[in-house]
């Protein structure tokens, strides 16, 4: 065999997950971190099928907010996959993303004494 | 990618790590509820001759799995603890895993304690705050906190502390740990 073949079995397992972004393993929710913030705008999701039933599960969970890390336990699907498809759902305006805190300001003093006392009241 | 501005709840990330089988699942499932996460990771130079694709040269992804936990400190206050990939062949995953990390608890088991030298030396390295939290096996021997930190060689201000990771007190006792060396690594830095 010369050189790698993405045809069949060749291709091995990995195609199917990837089916659903349209073989697409790229796109702006590259760099989404595990605990970034994912939530729903509210504005309604075009009718035809631009949008999969994944997508539409994704905006249904991400309605109160969620983190990356959790939608992707939630619809049990490879974190690559669903970087993507919440990339394309971003692109749309149907969802708004916000970083987690940054390595630099740090999480402030107040913050991580709340998260103290919080562990401590477990 | 824009951002939305930051009225959203504020998510804190702690790591999980040390060798295989030496009781991250359990930690992270003691103190919180513990969910499965799937990712499709892209094979590296690393893991060329670790995991033998002979017979699939077209693959060139493989599957990892994690656990992670949630804890919920309060409306809008969460903490998420994510176990390492055990394996050394995932250590691509942890660049991405420990960016932004408040910091990371290193578990040690005794009886394989250079099993843990790999993670303390990238936590030293990156400079993420952790500490060693040696789980206490039934039927290993005890040893004392200032015996392992001479093992691993620790530098004064790492805490290390025995533990019992399927007890959730001590699973409480190790996150807090953690997060108090956190907040007096801070500290120091701000002065």
């Amino acid at each position: 065999m010369t050189g790698p073949r993405w045809m069949d079995e060749e291709a091995g397992p990995v195609v199917r997950p990837f089916a659903l972004t349209g073989g697409r393993a790229r796109s702006s929710g590259d760099n989404l971190d595990l605990i970034a913030m994912v939530r729903s705008t509210g504005t309604p999701p075009p009718g035809d099928t631009t949008i999969g039933p994944e997508q539409r599960r994704i905006l249904e969970i991400a309605r109160s907010g969620a983190s990356v890390a959790d939608i992707a336990s939630d619809v049990d699907l490879p974190l690559g996959v669903v970087r993507v498809l919440i990339g394309d759902l971003h692109d749309q305006g149907l969802i708004v993303v916000r970083p987690p805190v940054k390595v630099a300001p740090q999480p402030s003093e107040r913050i991580l004494k709340e998260v103290i006392n919080g562990l401590r009241a477990l | 990618m824009a951002f939305a501005p930051s009225d959203e709840p504020v998510a804190l990330k702690i790591l999980v790590a040390g060798g295989f089988g030496v009781g991250k699942t359990t930690l992270v499932g003691a103190i919180s509820e513990i969910r499965p996460l799937r990712t499709e990771e892209i094979l590296s130079d690393r893991s060329v001759g670790v995991d033998d694709i002979d017979g699939v040269e077209g693959k060139t992804t493989t599957t990892v799995a994690m656990d992670f936990g949630r804890i919920t400190i309060r409306e809008g206050l969460v903490v998420y603890l994510f176990g390492t990939p055990g394996q050394e062949r995932f250590w691509f995953m942890w660049d991405e895993l420990s960016y932004g990390a408040l910091g990371a608890v290193v578990l040690a088991d005794t009886r394989r304690l250079t099993d843990c030298f790999p993670s303390i030396d990238y936590f030293e390295q990156r400079g993420t705050p952790f500490i060693v939290a040696v789980n206490c096996f039934d039927g290993a021997d005890r040893h004392e906190p200032d015996d392992v930190r001479v093992a691993l060689d620790l530098d004064p201000e790492v805490p290390v502390l025995l533990c019992d990771v399927r007890r959730r007190a001590s699973a409480k006792v190790v996150l807090v740990t953690l997060v108090e060396h956190a907040l007096k690594t801070l500290t120091a830095a701000q002065r």
